[in-house]
């Protein structure tokens, strides 16, 4: 079995490849917008860092999902460092979005942006699966709960954009149009390439904290074995 | 069909411990009327009838979350979890015991928390009523699977609520849009799509909540 | 520098931050790594002391 760690450089490479490429793009390749101007950049980032928290919590899911079904024994510990991972990009999505909206119309949060508020609640519940894990000793029981809240998450996904769509009938009427800009070609070229980077950031995030974590694991078996 | 028999005989246990201690159902009964008493003075004048409707669901969901807190903790502190899951029963006819004793219970304390809030605030229509036994349902569904992790775990009190409220936006966006909106069919139909996805979620994945 | 371009600089900065802010708690569990190794091989070489002595 060839150990994880082998891949990590590659990634971290491919990572730093994909990131200063998709930098570059954004800042001397991508034209500017004719409306938003100069703050249409931050779509750049602000969308492949939201998708990336999604693909984070999917894939922490489907680790959940092998966790109870097939029983693999390093299903739990990936599917709590997807989550985390997801969370932290969450963050990010969140505080981006809200520069973005600043930027484009002036208030640091509008519960009209159907992806902002959809990720605060999705941000909402996966900080509760922490608190969850940490109020629980370690061990299969652990796990199990782990695993199956980040099940539920995954079902909350679709339930919430619904209910939040359906919520903006008798919330607020819409005075902000949030859909995305048009795209012309050399904006989507750039768009794929930032979330290539942002993936592979992530996954790159991912593996040097589950190395952290299994390099834990080992010194203290290493040191039950010697005491 | 013994599956039947199995939730039946789990929730009438439930109903006489209640009957004997009658310690929570009175709480959630002097819980709800006293939240609506805050809501009065918490409204400033000139508020709409629509904030009072909104601010109905926020008092279901506490009064619901109060007896969610209780309801695993005959279980948990008597050990009596792990006995019934040695018994030769389907794990998932525990949670489906408890959704309907909770679901019992938040009926009760309805019965005399509607008519208040229509006595209180302004009148409530049918739809908001079917809005409310939707809503009821979703909610002990998944409130009595998250009691039940809660309460294995160290600061039950204090995780129940973090991990319900999440999942109860979408209710509380059912429940308000049905109260609120002329035609509130649509949110109806959310509801009980709502309740449909999470309880068969909650019954096919409890046998991983109580077992190893 | 017009308003727009302060807060373009100010998310990609979020986005630079945060990733930094990780390298430093990595950095942080490395040196605690480190230390630990070093207590253990410390334990490692005693044993191996005494084994032989």
């Amino acid at each position: 079995m060839s150990s994880p760690n082998s891949r990590l450089p590659a990634l971290a490479a491919l990572a730093l490849g994909l990131v200063a490429a998709a930098t570059a793009l954004v800042f001397f390749f991508a034209p500017l917008d004719a409306d938003q101007g100069l703050s249409q950049k931050i779509f750049y980032f602000h969308v492949p860092i939201a998708l990336t928290a999604y693909a984070c919590f999917g894939w922490g899911a489907w680790k959940a999902l092998l966790h109870l079904w097939k029983r693999e024994p390093s299903a739990d510990l990936e599917s709590y460092v997807a989550i985390h991972q997801g969370v932290i990009f969450g963050a990010l999505t969140l505080l981006t979005g809200s520069i973005w909206a600043r930027a484009s119309w002036g208030v640091w949060w509008t519960w009209s942006s159907n992806q902002l508020v959809l990720f605060l609640v999705l941000f909402l519940f996966y900080c509760a699966y922490f608190m969850l894990r940490f109020s629980v000793d370690p061990g299969p029981q652990r796990a199990n709960f782990s695993a199956v809240y980040a099940l539920f998450g995954v079902a909350l996904i679709p339930v919430s954009f619904l209910a939040i769509r359906l919520a903006s009938d008798f919330i607020h009427p819409t005075v902000f149009t949030s859909a995305g800009p048009q795209m012309s070609g050399n904006m989507f070229f750039t768009f794929c390439v930032c979330l290539a980077a942002m993936l592979s950031l992530a996954a790159t995030l991912n593996a040097v904290e589950l190395s952290g974590k299994r390099l834990d694991a080992r010194l203290r078996e290493l040191r039950e074995a010697l005491a | 069909m013994s599956y039947t028999r199995d939730v039946g005989a789990l929730a009438r246990k439930d109903f006489l411990l209640e009957l004997r201690a009658r310690d929570t159902l009175p709480a959630m009964l002097i819980f709800v009327i006293a939240t609506l008493v805050v809501f009065h003075f918490a409204l400033p004048a000139g508020s709409s009838d629509l904030a009072s409707n909104g601010l109905l669901w926020v008092a279901i969901l506490f009064t619901a979350l109060l007896g969610l807190g209780r309801s695993f903790v005959p279980e948990r502190e008597g050990g009596v979890l792990d006995g019934l899951v040695l018994a030769p029963c389907d794990r998932s006819a525990i949670w489906l015991a408890k959704s309907l004793a909770v679901l019992a219970f938040l009926g009760l304390v309805e019965l005399v928390a509607l008519p208040a809030f229509a006595i209180f605030f302004s009148g409530i229509d049918g739809t908001t009523i079917a809005a409310v036994v939707l809503a009821d349902l979703g909610i002990c569904a998944v409130g009595t699977f998250l009691a039940a992790m809660a309460s294995a775990g160290r600061a039950r009190e204090l995780l129940l609520p973090l991990l319900f409220l999440p999942l109860a936006i979408p209710i509380v966006v059912g429940g308000v849009g049905a109260s609120v909106v002329t035609n509130g069919g649509r949110y109806l139909a959310f509801l009980a799509l709502y309740d449909a996805v999470f309880a068969i979620i909650c019954w096919a994945s409890f046998e991983y909540v109580v077992t190893e | 520098m017009s308003s727009g371009e302060k807060y373009v600089a100010a998310a990609y900065l979020v986005v630079f931050v945060g990733v930094l802010a990780y390298v430093l708690i990595i950095a942080t569990k490395l040196a605690r790594l480190e230390r630990e190794v070093g207590e253990l091989a410390e334990l490692a070489r005693r044993r191996k002391a005494e084994s032989l002595g």
